[in-house]
């Protein structure tokens, strides 16, 4: 990379305090990111989305943020103002909370919503701001925008609502998109056509993208980079495009897990987890 | 065993109606999993909460071994069939232990010898019992749908409809998840309807399929259909493709069938 990195993140660690003893969430997590795409891959509890949520300083209460280094275009994330991260937050860092329909408000419709997200940052009136929400419904592929506008959270379908949360995130056009698991409750075609929106953000107006997903196949057809993580920590980073060919057991274990359209298996396999792996 | 004939659910009125779903119908025999996929806000959800009665929304004939459905809900057929939702997280009440959430089913029903069957539906999903007193938040994402898959199970139903049951977990819970529903239908005799926005996974399940879009069905087809990739829709053909992973130029040639 010639320029510098949009985002750096330097021996990041999340602990969090319980009842019965501190949960060591996150464990020593670095990486770069550039005007890419960059994945985020693991099992259930890795560690994906409190990573994502430590960059945006969205932790909860009982956890605690270390690291060497975190700095987002030239801004040190871990010493600025309370203020300048509400700033930061929405405007130039967007993140895409893996659960939809706890994120959105249940007393207000889903239009109104968007419409909001649009002036808190832009000097639009009320009229303009309804225009853009329903622009950007139709760009996340939501037919009938004038109808779902007036929609409230619990109206809309599972997928539905998950690309009104992302038509709010993108709306304030931020440099910088944490998605976790945008797309997992849409239908094939449908989240393709939101993934190549997210393309487009990164390739015409240098959006960095850091995709936290299930779904390793996708993550390998989509992404640039792939982090593989585990218990906490970065098992591996691969080349998108070498995901399959990926030697860790680890990684080699998600990938079998996932049954093939082509190919039926009676007993599809499951990963067996090897305690090494939290230690090599 | 399950009828459905000229389903049709409608919310709201005037400039608000929303015809979710347009004249329905399938057969689903004893013992047998049946598969729905399509477009997100197609009505495959609505189809699931219409043939639970979670909503009065609907016209058209729902048929249970015979007997036609009425749109109240009635306990017999309440405990003969279940439903697991689309979202583990929400599903179950954060305050209550998994002990408390397979018991009050077995208390609503007034059915006996509680600590046996409790007992017996954790074994049966493959839950240790030492996550009896366990409250959701202190599981892991893929042991609380298990609980969820447990809850639907205690009452001993014939009929499991089944909403998105693993869209929100990592591929190695999905497997356990995938393998614990083919081994229970197996072993019970149940018969399956089940929701997935995943080709392979419904495949991997059910015998049959049902392609929605808009409300409709736009063609039936075999999972080995599916699986060879010779259906004659060309919405299906473009699910299909689309399964494949992403790219670029796919998603720009992706067409709008109404
Ligand atoms: N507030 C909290 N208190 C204690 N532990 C927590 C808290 N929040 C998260 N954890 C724990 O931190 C670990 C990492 O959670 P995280 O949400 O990052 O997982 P994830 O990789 O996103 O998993 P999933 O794929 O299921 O979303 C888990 O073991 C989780 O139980
Ligand atoms: N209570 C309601 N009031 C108004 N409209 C509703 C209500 N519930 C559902 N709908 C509408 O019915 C349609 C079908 O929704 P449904 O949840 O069945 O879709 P789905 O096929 O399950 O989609 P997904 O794959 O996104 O979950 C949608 O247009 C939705 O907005
Ligand atoms: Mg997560
Ligand atoms: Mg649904």
């Amino acid at each position: 990379m010639t320029e510098a990195p949009l985002l750096t993140v330097e021996d990041l660690n999340v602990v969090f305090q319980t009842a019965r003893g501190p949960v060591h969430a996150v464990r020593g997590v670095s990486f770069e990111l550039g005007r890419e795409r960059l994945g985020i891959v693991g099992e259930s509890g890795s560690g994906k989305s409190q990573t994502g949520r430590a960059i945006l300083r969205l932790s909860a209460a009982n956890g605690r943020v270390s690291a060497k280094r975190m700095e987002f275009d030239g801004i040190d994330l871990m010493t600025t103002s309370e203020k300048q991260m509400r700033d930061i937050r929405g405007a130039r860092i967007s993140m895409i909370m893996q659960d939809p329909r706890y994120s959105l408000n249940p007393v207000m419709t889903v239009g109104e919503q968007i419409a909001e997200a649009y002036l808190i940052h832009a000097d639009a009136t009320r009229a303009e701001a309804r225009e853009r929400a329903l622009e950007m419904l139709a760009t996340v592929q939501i037919r009938d925008p004038e109808t779902v506008y007036n929609l409230y959270p619990h109206q809309v379908s599972g997928g539905m609502g998950q690309r009104v949360m992302i038509a709010m995130m993108l709306i304030p056009e931020p440099d910088l998109m944490i998605a976790d698991e945008p797309t997992s409750a849409l239908d094939v075609t449908v989240q393709m056509q939101v993934l190549a929106l997210l393309d487009d953000m990164v390739r015409e107006r240098g959006m960095g993208l850091i995709l936290i997903s299930h779904d390793l196949n996708l993550v390998a057809s989509f992404c640039d980079r792939v982090l593989v993580m585990y218990g906490g920590r970065v098992m591996e980073v691969l080349e998108a495009g070498q995901l399959q060919k990926a030697q860790h057991a680890y990684t080699r274990g998600l990938l079998n897990c996932i049954p093939e359209l082509d190919h039926h298996q009676d007993v599809l396999p499951v990963l067996e987890r090897d305690p090494a792996w939290l230690t090599e | 065993m399950i009828h459905v004939e000229d389903l049709f659910v409608t919310f709201g009125h005037g400039p608000t109606e929303v015809r979710a779903v347009r004249g329905v119908s399938f057969s689903v025999a004893h013992g047998e999993a049946f598969g729905l996929v399509g477009e997100s806000g197609s009505g495959k959800s609505t189809v699931l909460r219409a043939i639970a009665r979670l909503t009065n929304a609907w016209t058209g004939t729902i048929r249970i071994d015979g007997t036609a459905l009425s749109h109240r809900r009635d306990r017999a057929t309440a405990r003969r069939m279940q439903m697991v939702f689309q979202d583990p997280y929400g599903s179950l009440h954060p305050r209550h232990t998994v002990n408390d959430i397979l018991q009050e089913p077995l208390q609503i029903h007034g059915i006996d010898r509680h600590d046996e069957r409790i007992l017996g539906a954790l074994d049966d999903v493959g839950l240790g019992r030492e996550l009896r007193f366990r409250y959701p938040h202190q599981i892991s994402g893929g042991q609380r749908q298990r609980v969820a898959i447990a809850r639907a199970l205690i009452l001993e139903p014939e009929i499991l409809l089944l909403d998105e049951p693993t869209s929100a977990l990592d591929v190695s819970v999905q497997a356990e998840i995938l393998n614990l529903l083919v081994r229970l239908r197996q072993a019970h005799g149940l018969t399956y309807i089940m929701v997935s926005h995943n080709l392979a996974v419904v495949a991997h399940i059910c015998e049959r399929v049902a392609v929605m879009n808009r409300g409709r069905f736009v063609e039936e087809l075999t999972a080995d259909s599916l699986r060879s990739a010779t259906p004659t829709d060309a919405y299906t053909r473009q699910l299909i493709a689309a399964s494949g992973g992403y790219d670029r130029e796919l998603a720009r040639g992706i067409v709008t069938y109404e």
